[in-house]
């Protein structure tokens, strides 16, 4: 082989290494939450909350139960309006936009931020009827939109092809894994810009578990996605960023590589490894 | 940071497997130290026997590094460890990996001892004193590097891996020697080829100790510091 040869065959290694750091590349700020206080009457459930979201990536809420990683979730569509006697301080930007000013249509916003429940909550309707609910409130019942839509749904929640035979029939009728993944279809199809998931793999088994985890790697082409998870291999395997909350407070947010290999607070550090603090 | 970093695992039972990998690497360490120790003394003193205990040893080493790495991905696959944990595993599977090699070098100048001690008859190797030198070097480099796992401790890491640079200025002094006595008489050269071989070896032993303080310094600081220069590191571990 000649000196020519061994140079044409030269391996570029450069290409491969730059992939790798291309993940830390800066991202647009999606969500922004700025010095928020949240008090369930007199109780304070968040403490001067800040953190940014980035867009068309995945942020994990962690932390143990009743450090206000749900509340913060909750926030976000202001789910929390609906529970009695809340309080709430500081704002939370969507694309810059302050969702507490008075002059926000609520309706409106739950329609940019989706959200779904730990226990999946499909109407007792059919299958069809589910993903178009959405829509025919906004007054839509163009047949022709509305199948498209339920299909373009389905194969976005990865569950078409299970269910395209027999979209008449009742939702409640589907396993557990396939009423929760119906439940996202129904959040997508009236595409929605962030989608809040609560515990979305909870109550499920370990393969739907997989199956909703392979779905929210795909749906982060197309939405900013906040999850909240006591699962902490789950915000590992699913997010791209990962943020650890304790009694309130935002104790860390980083990648969610850096964020499990070298935390930097001490008690991130016990909560990720088992510790107690 | 101190030992107490592997406990309070609110798992008991984690615990001790941590603990436990941790006891078996240290124990490695000490049996790789010992085969050195012993190896050179074979090769200073003409002791075929320990040379041969040696030579034998060497599957106790490889049959830790295995056990250790099993251990170390059982845990990995059980209990998904995160942060410290992690990082004290990763480590744990390179670091055995570099002591199972100094463990070979250990072999490696056995081997040569037993060739030489029969080409020399009963000769004193009294002449070799630079490479008996070399060899407190590099072992105290390793024993160092073994202390800095046992305690998790960094701090003396560069005072370890700057000893390194004797080593390297003592290997290419101890060449020069063995060059010239072969020029000087032919007859030398197979003997001093394997000479040439033990300070090959305690040299690559330097390698591995500085190898194992960089896994170290990942372990406790979670940063890579790896193929930087003296200075570099020095700097590094400043920060």
């Amino acid at each position: 082989m000649t000196a020519q040869n061994v140079r044409t065959h030269s391996i570029d290694v450069s290409s491969v290494l730059r992939e790798q750091t291309n993940t830390d590349a800066p991202n647009e700020t999606c969500i922004k939450v700025e010095n928020l206080n949240l008090f369930y009457a007199e109780k304070q459930a968040l403490h001067g909350v800040s953190m940014e979201m980035a867009k068309k990536k995945v942020t994990a809420y962690i932390g143990p139960s009743g450090c206000g990683k749900s509340t913060l979730l909750r926030c976000i569509n202001r789910m929390n309006d609906l529970v009695d006697n809340v309080t709430i301080e500081g704002k939370v930007l969507l694309d810059n936009e302050n969702i507490y000013d008075k002059s926000i249509n609520v309706a409106a916003l739950r329609r940019r931020v989706g959200m779904v429940f730990q226990k999946p909550n499909p109407f007792p309707k059919s299958i069809f009827e589910n993903v178009t609910y959405g829509l025919r409130i906004q007054g839509i019942n163009d047949k022709r939109i509305l199948e498209e839509t339920v299909e373009n749904a389905l194969r976005g929640a990865a569950l078409w092809d299970e269910v395209k035979d027999r979209l008449n029939d009742n939702a409640l009728g589907l396993s557990g894994g396939q009423q929760q993944r119906l439940v996202i279809a129904r959040a997508i199809a009236i595409e929605p810009e962030v989608l809040l998931l609560d515990e979305p793999a909870s109550a499920l088994d370990p393969i739907s578990t997989l199956k909703i985890e392979e779905l929210i790697n795909e749906l982060k082409e197309k939405y900013t996605i906040v999850i909240v998870t006591h699962n902490m291999q789950q915000a590992a395997r699913v997010s791209d960023y990962t943020a650890f909350m304790f009694m309130g407070e935002l104790i860390e947010m980083g990648t969610t590589s850096e964020l499990f290999t070298n935390p930097q607070k001490k008690q991130t550090e016990d909560y990720i490894t088992g510790r107690y603090g | 940071m101190d030992n107490s970093k592997i406990g309070h695992h609110i798992s008991g039972q984690f615990n001790k497997e941590l603990e436990d990998v941790r006891n078996k690497v240290l124990t490695m360490g000490g049996l790789v130290e010992q085969q050195i120790e012993l190896a050179v003394t074979a090769f200073s003193t003409g002791d075929m026997e320990m040379a041969e205990l040696v030579i034998k040893q060497d599957n106790q080493v490889d049959a830790l590094e295995m056990a250790i790495d099993q251990e170390c991905m059982q845990i990995l696959a059980l209990r998904q460890p995160a942060a410290f944990d992690l990082r004290l595993l990763i480590t744990v599977i390179k670091v055995v990996n570099d002591l199972e090699r100094v463990g070979d070098m250990a072999e490696r100048i056995a081997e040569m001892a037993i060739q030489l001690a029969g080409a020399d008859g009963n000769n004193k190797h009294d002449h070799y004193y630079e490479l008996e030198h070399m060899a407190e070097l590099v072992q105290e480099m390793l024993h160092g590097a073994l202390d800095v796992f046992a305690r998790m401790n960094i701090e003396d890491v560069t005072t370890i891996t700057g000893l390194d640079s004797n080593v390297d200025r003592e290997y290419g002094s101890i060449i020069r020697q063995l060059v010239t006595r072969m020029m000087e008489d032919p007859r030398n050269i197979t003997r001093m080829l394997d000479v040439l071989w033990i300070a090959r070896s305690l040299e690559r032993i330097g390698d591995h100790a500085c190898n194992i303080c960089e896994h170290l310094v990942y372990m406790v600081k979670g940063e890579d510091v790896r193929h930087l220069t003296q200075e570099e590191l020095e700097k590094k571990m400043k920060e």
